[in-house]
């Protein structure tokens, strides 16, 4: 019994990580369609400027603090130098816009700060917590806490405030949401803002727990991606539930199976839900307009 | 083909033996993945690289002649190390190369310098790059087996039969697991757990658990290098396991104490290189004047802690500029005739002697098994 409640507290401290980083790719997904593989990159900017910041003397909320804002001022700056200037182009050049960004971000993240791993103290202690015979770090349930709340707000973001509709009205429509009075270009620069902080939201609460470094961002950005993927691109319900499903799979799998066929084992669900639900597990249907 | 590029090559290098005659500098090479997935070693190899070309200079160079070092970046990519090796030997004219900072690499710059009969000295684990022994190429590091039997050997040694690991999935770990399973049964031990986890995983107490939940398991031992190792630490602190743990020479830097946390590292045993116990070296310990050397000037140089992987580099370099001292630096066979030559040198990682059958010349006595106590290294004995 000790054992399936240290794999599930295995599998939600891992999932925890994948949902927040899943979360980020949410808010400018529902702008514009486009899936923003510089999402990695921002968690680990979120990581890396924290340890920067704490380094240098700065007390750890407020090193958090700096992480999120410069970051966020980093995916603004990405929207307004590399995808503006595109705006006209489809999505799938965007998409690459944001893979050439990701390198971009990478190479100057090894210049700016260095090639070693680096952490910061854990928020609240490394004393882990037991309960019923297994253990779970006090880290991550701010990681757990910071998901939940990051879910909350964008649900609340998307579906109560004018902002978050004139988001999603972007999205479906440019044109027609421009007619309708939203300023289009804000709505972009919003949302890569708002997901570059949720980016350095996770790094700053995961790094005690995964470590960074310059090039951690690409394994953050595939296993959110495909956490993402499995609950629904777009939804932030599916986006939660996606990236503790696959954090659990790959525990479970890891703990009654063998650590060799975790990665594979979360796949292989990925590519049976992505079979028979293709717009994942809460995804929007698609309905083409004729 | 092969032989076109071959004369062509060595057409390079007579050319090179009259020019650098009239510049009076030798020149060497290196490709070093000082950037990509394996930054992690090739960085702090390329600094003492760069560092000790300065004090070589700086000191006089070789026999009155500057060394002069081209150095390019193959991001660990081995398809760029080996257009590297190409151009290093073909365009820079170099008369050695050092580099390879992975098996990879170090695998493409090999049949370049083999083919161009240029000594290459590798700074990559796997056994495969001197077995079977090729004529111009040596390599510096132990080999990933040496690793395993010094560790098996402590593990002999305190009476323990039964081991489980946990092993990374990346080049290193993957390698290193193979071996130590080749080697495992010399011990008289049994492998009765055989986990692994990616490099980039954040949580391996699944795993873990199913190690300890073992029956009659004795001993963890934990190949692997990078991150991982220091997030299994702190798992295995995590879940308060209380079996003696062992990690491999991957992570053997003070980066490591600092990482997985000294209370969680407390007690932690692996076999590493003198480097990193400078301070605890006898005063008449053959290493102790050139760990010390080197250890002073690469933290002053860099202002971070020296390891194992930019040892390796110091002791390519010791290797060939003495070589370079006592052999003609213009001709490569001369100076490969006297790299083989090299004995009872002391080096960083332990005391070098080449013969035509052994191109890494250490054994397993070059590895000393650490302990971790309060946040430092002790040695066992």
């Amino acid at each position: 019994m000790s054992e399936l409640l240290q794999f599930l507290f295995s599998g939600v401290t891992v999932g925890a990580v994948y949902a927040l980083v899943a979360l980020g790719f949410t808010i400018i997904y529902n702008a514009s369609d486009v899936v923003n593989f510089a999402q990695g990159e921002f968690v680990m900017l979120g990581g890396m400027i924290t340890w920067a910041a704490h380094a240098a003397g700065l007390p750890l909320p407020l090193a958090a603090l700096s992480a999120i804002v410069i970051t966020s001022a980093i995916g603004v700056a990405m929207n307004k130098l590399a995808i503006e200037p595109a705006r006209g182009a489809p999505v799938v050049s965007l998409i690459i816009i944001t893979i050439g960004a990701s390198i971009f971000i990478q190479g100057a993240a090894q210049i700016v700060f260095d090639k070693q791993i680096h952490s910061f103290p854990a928020f609240s202690g490394d004393a882990p917590l037991r309960v019923g015979g297994a253990t779970i770090l006090p880290q991550s349930l701010w990681v757990l806490g910071g998901a939940v709340v990051v879910f909350v707000g964008l649900w609340v973001f998307f579906t109560r405030t004018l902002l978050g509709r004139a988001v999603l009205a972007t999205s479906n429509n440019r044109l027609a949401a421009q007619l309708v009075g939203i300023n289009t270009n804000f709505v972009m620069t919003l949302s890569f803002a708002l997901s570059a902080g949720i980016g350095a939201l996770a790094g700053a609460l995961a790094t005690p727990i995964t470590l960074t470094a310059y090039n951690v961002g690409i394994g953050f950005a595939l296993k959110g991606f495909a956490g993402a993927m499995l609950g629904g691109m777009g939804n932030p319900k599916g986006a939660l539930v996606g990236g503790f499903l696959i954090g659990l799979i790959e525990a479970l799998t890891a703990g009654y199976l063998s650590s060799t066929y975790k990665d594979a084992a979360a796949f292989v669900v990925i590519l049976l839900v992505l079979f028979f639900m293709p717009q994942g597990l809460f995804g929007r249907k698609s309905t083409d307009r004729v | 083909m092969k032989k076109t590029l071959s004369t062509t090559a060595l057409a390079a290098i007579v050319a090179l033996g009259a020019g650098s005659a009239a510049l009076a500098e030798i020149r060497i090479g290196a490709s070093i993945s000082a950037t990509g997935p394996a930054a992690f070693l090739g960085d702090p190899e390329a600094k003492t690289l760069e560092l000790l070309v300065e004090e070589l200079n700086a000191a006089g160079g070789i026999d009155g002649e500057n060394l002069r070092l081209v150095m390019y970046d193959d991001g660990g990519d081995p398809n760029r190390a080996r257009t590297f090796a190409t151009r290093l030997i073909e365009d820079d004219e170099v008369v050695a190369i050092i580099g390879g900072t992975t098996t990879g690499t170090t695998m493409s710059i090999l049949a370049v310098a083999e083919d161009a009969e240029v000594p290459f000295i590798s700074l990559a684990g796997a056994i495969e790059i001197i077995d079977p022994v090729r004529p111009y190429t040596f390599k510096t590091p132990h080999t990933d087996r040496m690793a395993c039997q010094k560790i098996f050997e402590d593990i002999q040694a305190r009476g323990f039969t039964r081991v489980g690991m946990i092993s990374g999935t990346d080049g290193f770990g993957a390698s290193m697991q193979a071996q130590c399973k080749q080697v495992i049964g010399d011990y008289g031990i049994e492998l009765v757990a055989d986990e692994t986890y990616n490099p980039t995983d954040a949580d391996m107490t699944a795993q873990l658990t199913k190690i300890r939940n073992t029956a009659g398991i004795e001993a963890i031992v934990n190949p692997g290098f990078g991150q991982g190792p220091s997030i299994v630490t702190r798992n295995y602190k995590q879940l308060a396991i209380d079996l003696p743990f062992y990690q491999s020479h991957g992570v053997a830097s003070d980066g490591f104490i600092e990482l997985a946390g000294a209370d969680a590292a407390e007690g932690i045993r692996l076999p590493g290189t003198a480097l990193l116990v400078a301070n605890l070296l006898a005063e008449d310990d053959p290493q102790k004047p050139v760990v010390d050397a080197y250890k002073t000037a690469y933290e002053s140089h860099t202002n971070s802690s020296v390891g194992t992987f930019g040892g390796y580099a110091h002791d390519a370099f010791l290797i060939l500029t003495e070589a370079l001292g006592r052999a003609d630096a213009t001709d490569p066979a001369s100076i490969r005739d006297e790299i083989e030559a090299t004995e009872g040198l002391a080096g960083t990682t332990g005391i070098y002697t080449f013969t035509p059958e052994d191109h890494l010349g250490l054994d397993l006595s070059a590895f000393r098994m650490l302990e971790i106590r309060d946040g430092a290294w002790t040695l066992v004995d």
